[in-house]
């Protein structure tokens, strides 16, 4: 590996861990889409925050971002609380309009000057190696630097605030009754993700960072219930999910950001897939070892409601099953052999007979629970 | 004035203007519909999951022409909206994240397959960019027939199934006693705001595409509460942002179109918000001097006011 | 097959309804005698609710049958009208009154084709019967929630049905319109219709009905109201909390 092929590695796995941290929460508190929102309007406080200050490199450029950032959550939920449109809407109406804004003014001052709505949307992270600063005598990326003080930021603020977070996340009542301030963690958070999205933009463009933020927290969702763990593995896929796309990207000679965020989908999948718990195979699994008891089950009850009665003969019978219990035939005869097995039914010839034992199970399924 | 002459000789700008205007009535009579089923980012997520399918759909045939990219879009559209539901009904994700990993995810994808083919030799692929930023100048005759042609249909099709629309936006569950197909109807339903979405894709882009489906709906059910004039009311903002904007861009410099129509349409919500009759901020401003303010989204809101006056010829203990 | 299920408006056998693998209906088997006005009750998650849904196809059945006059609900859709639980849909839905009224009857109108000047009528007949004549331009948001419900209940008036399933319409309803339900139950029974009604309050159950069914997820006793609706019957469905409840009921 080349000196710039690590540092584009190092600033990506830095982006992935910075926007893990607060896309945790994000995905947790069910407003994933407003990185989507954040991630675009940022555009317009770098472009304001150009026209003041007319240098794209000043630092303070961040805050204007992260101003314009703040000021979309602002007003979605401004708009919102005219009770005149839903949530989704109330996103949807404030970000393109101010995207719509900061585009107009770029193509109206600066047609050719370096923001460029290309760079916005798609990033180039193969230029990351190029743009340097010098820190304490050694010259190191632009990126590692921005990105490494935003992931200490984040992390700073997530343990600080961590039971604050957590309390407001899943019960915003009950931390606004201890007196925590749910309104003064929501903007925290939705400034955290400003100023994350606004230094990882720069590198990744925004639909990487709407993947980094969301995609792997998704995933982590999926296989972990404590939150200190989601941050963790959001963070781990997040990191994995770039580098692997760093080398597709590389081998495959496509656009790099494209890569990673397809990467982060690919291990999106593999969770809904395999999580060992919540994973589409192990609620496969769980829903037919479930269905086979269940079945049973039903066999058992249908048999003891009609034991005894008139139309035992008819009812009672292996083929009338497929009718009754809306079974296939093969699957009728399965569920027979189980119950036997456990010693619940006896098969006669085509008549089904309860044994003692699958009589007491059958009442007890009846009884009243 | 000679700009409005212009519509009439300029060969470009009177294709952008009916371009335009076609994505406008299209997209608000989808809008309507999607701000109703709560689907207004909708817009957003399907604008962005169809960039794969475009670019595999250049990819298949090797030309750039409208229709076989805009089924490529639409395909890719309604399998991101395929992975939505397969990711909420099985697992505790919920709406915002699914629609977030399926956006950034799929579009991503188009994105490296787009690096890719552009890398290709040859002159074809030049202009498949237009599907994410949109390029509403580089509209053509041809363009507007398709848009046109497709739009027609989709309008087409609503008509037809008014009745039917209206009832499982409003109830499916009723629907579905009374026989319905409400799974295929929600289908239908889906497909069309996303051919709304990918006809609307290569004059305004990604970004911008959402706000024509989040936003003619939110503003034309403002001023009415009946479906039928919400519909054509939207259809109508969204055809008149898209005019405003066309002839906007096309009579000053430097201005974008999509953007244009985006401001244009984002006025209009505003000017809905505050002065439609009734539900407008104003209006309620102007009332809550008498009676406490009544809130339209909540329901019941009025129940204390309206629910006191008993009608006629109902039974008194 | 040893009972008749053309005999009645609503057979049900041995339906057993499963969320996730996990029965919320047990082996339940009710018939619902013709001009019959049932309540349905039964404690929270005994699977009332269901019980109609699964009725009507909206919730798959592991087991069962359910017939309506014998033959599939598929067959018989026209004479089976749905009352859902008024929070099901979105009232501040673009729409007014007569229009939800209407709905009942699309059902006849089949696809496509719109309401005429009969279905019109029709729907006017129907919001004159739950005592909302004048109210059919209002739009569905400024109703109170009880004028909702009597919505709902027009719908299904309006589709001229020989079954009623109606689910909590009771349910948080001022006393208007409480009365109002309770008249057009009594009026569909007198014209010969068969009712069948989710029902929270039991204190009523004699009052307003004349069948009951007991449910808890299985089915504990169903029949007349002087039969079937007796103390040990509802301590079996209730389990001991049934002293509780009528007291703080009563």
């Amino acid at each position: 590996m080349t000196q710039s092929q690590i540092e584009i590695q190092v600033v990506a796995a830095l982006v992935a861990a910075a926007c893990a941290i607060p896309g945790v929460f994000l995905v947790l508190r069910r407003s994933a889409l407003i990185s989507d929102a954040i991630s675009h309007t940022v555009l317009l406080g770098i472009v304001i925050g150009f026209m003041l200050l007319g240098d794209i490199e000043n630092p303070l450029l961040i805050v204007f971002a992260a101003g314009a950032g703040v000021l979309t959550v602002t007003l979605s939920e401004l708009l919102l609380k005219t009770r005149r449109v839903r949530e989704d809407a109330a996103i949807g109406l404030v970000f393109p309009a101010l995207f719509s804004i900061a585009v107009i003014i770029i193509t109206q001052n600066f047609g050719s000057i370096h923001i460029d709505v290309d760079a916005v949307l798609l990033g180039e992270l193969a230029f990351a190696p190029f743009n340097r600063v010098d820190i304490i005598g050694s010259s190191l990326p632009r990126g590692v630097v921005v990105m490494g003080i935003i992931l200490i930021a984040n992390l700073i603020a997530v343990a600080v605030f961590y039971k604050e977070l957590k309390l407001a996340t899943f019960d915003a009542g009950l931390a606004a009754a201890l007196g925590f301030s749910p309104a003064l963690i929501h903007y925290g958070l939705m400034t955290s993700v400003s100023v994350t999205a606004v230094g990882a933009f720069d590198h990744v463009g925004s639909i990487l960072v709407i993947a980094l933020m969301i995609a792997p927290p998704a995933a982590a969702y999926l296989l972990t219930d404590r939150l200190a763990r989601m941050i963790a593995y959001s963070a781990l896929i997040g990191i994995a999910a770039a580098i692997s796309g760093y080398w597709i990207a590389r081998a495959l000679n496509v656009n790099i950001s494209g890569a990673m965020a397809t990467m982060t989908g690919i291990f999106f999948v593999a969770a809904l897939m395999f999580a060992p718990e919540r994973g589409l195979i192990a609620q496969v699994i769980r829903r037919k070892r479930r269905g086979e008891r269940f079945a049973v089950e039903m066999l058992l009850v249908h048999l003891r409601r009609h034991e005894g009665t008139s139309d035992e003969e008819t009812e009672n019978t292996l083929g009338h099953l497929t009718d009754e219990l809306n079974w296939s035939p093969r699957y009728a005869h399965q569920t027979v052999k189980r119950a036997q097995r456990n010693g619940y039914v006896q098969l006669v010839s085509d008549a089904l007979r309860l044994t003692d034992q699958g009589r007491t199970m059958a009442s007890t399924l009846l009884a009243v629970r | 004035m000679e700009n409005l002459l212009l519509i009439f000789t300029d060969y470009t700008i009177r294709n952008v203007l009916l371009g335009a205007i076609v994505l406008g009535l299209v997209s608000g009579t989808l809008s309507a519909f999607a701000v109703l089923r709560k689907a207004s980012l909708l817009g957003d997520t399907m604008s962005h999951a169809a960039l794969p399918g475009v670019i595999i759909a250049f990819l298949i045939t090797g030309v750039r022409a409208p229709l076989p990219l805009l089924i490529g879009a639409l395909i890719a559209g309604l399998l991101g909206t395929l992975f939505m539901s397969l990711i909420t009904s099985t697992t505790r994700i919920k709406q915002d994240s699914a629609q977030g990993v399926i956006l950034a995810v799929f579009f991503g994808f188009g994105m490296a397959l787009l690096s890719w083919v552009i890398r290709q030799p040859g002159s074809e692929h030049a202009g498949l960019d237009r599907f994410l930023f949109g390029q509403a100048a580089a509209t053509v005759e041809s363009d507007v027939i398709t848009m046109a042609g497709i739009g027609g249909i989709a309008l087409l099709l609503i008509a037809l199934f008014w009745k039917e629309f209206k009832l499982i936006t409003f109830d499916a569950q009723y629907a579905r006693t009374i026989g319905l197909p409400v799974g295929l109807l929600d289908v239908l339903v889906t497909t069309l705001i996303v051919i709304a979405v990918v006809v609307g894709l290569q004059m305004v882009g990604v970004v911008l595409m959402s706000a024509m489906i989040a936003a003619p709906g939110a503003a034309a059910r403002q001023w009415t509460n009946r479906l039928g004039v919400m519909v054509i009311l939207s259809a109508v903002f969204g055809a008149v942002a898209g005019a405003a904007g066309a002839l906007i861009s096309s009579s000053a410099a430097n201005v974008p179109t999509g953007p244009v129509i985006v401001l244009a349409i984002t006025v209009i919500v505003i000017v809905s918000l505050l002065f439609a009759p009734n539900r407008g901020i104003l209006w309620s401003l102007r009332r809550t001097k008498s009676v406490l303010a009544p809130s339209p989204v909540e329901p019941n809101a009025q129940a204390h006011v309206v629910g006191s006056a008993r009608p006629k010829g109902v039974y008194e203990p | 097959m040893t009972k008749d299920t053309s005999l009645y408006p609503i057979a049900v056998e041995d339906l057993t309804v499963a969320y996730h693998e996990e029965p919320v209906l047990w082996d339940v088997d009710v018939t619902v005698p013709a001009g019959a006005l049932m309540a349905i009750v039964g404690p929270n998650g005994a699977g009332k609710s269901t019980l109609i849904k699964a009725m009507l196809g909206l919730v798959p059945r592991s087991a069962g049958h359910v017939h309506f006059f014998g033959r599939s609900y598929a067959e018989e859709r026209q004479r089976v009208a749905y009352v859902p639980q008024r929070g099901s849909v979105d009232w501040d839905f673009p729409t007014n009154a007569l229009d939800v009224v209407m709905m009942g009857r699309y059902g006849r109108i089949g696809w496509v084709k719109r309401p005429g000047k009969a279905d019109r009528a029709v729907a006017h007949e129907a919001l004159e019967m739950v005592g909302m004549r004048d109210f059919a331009s209002r739009q569905i948001s400024q109703l109170s929630g009880g004028q909702q419900q009597r919505v709902f209940l027009a719908r299904a008036l309006a589709q001229d049905a020989d079954i009623y399933l109606m689910d909590e319409p009771f349910q948080g309803v001022d006393a208007t319109t409480e009365h109002a339900i309770v008249r057009v139950l009594k009026d569909l029974q007198a014209r010969g219709r068969t009712v069948v009604v989710v029902h929270h309050d039991l204190e009523t159950v004699p009052e307003y009905f004349d069948h009951v069914l007991l449910l808890n997820v299985k089915a504990i006793a169903n029949g007349r109201v002087e039969d079937v609706f007796t103390p040990e019957n509802l301590r079996a469905a209730y389990g001991g909390r049934v002293d509780l409840l009528l007291k703080q009921e009563a």
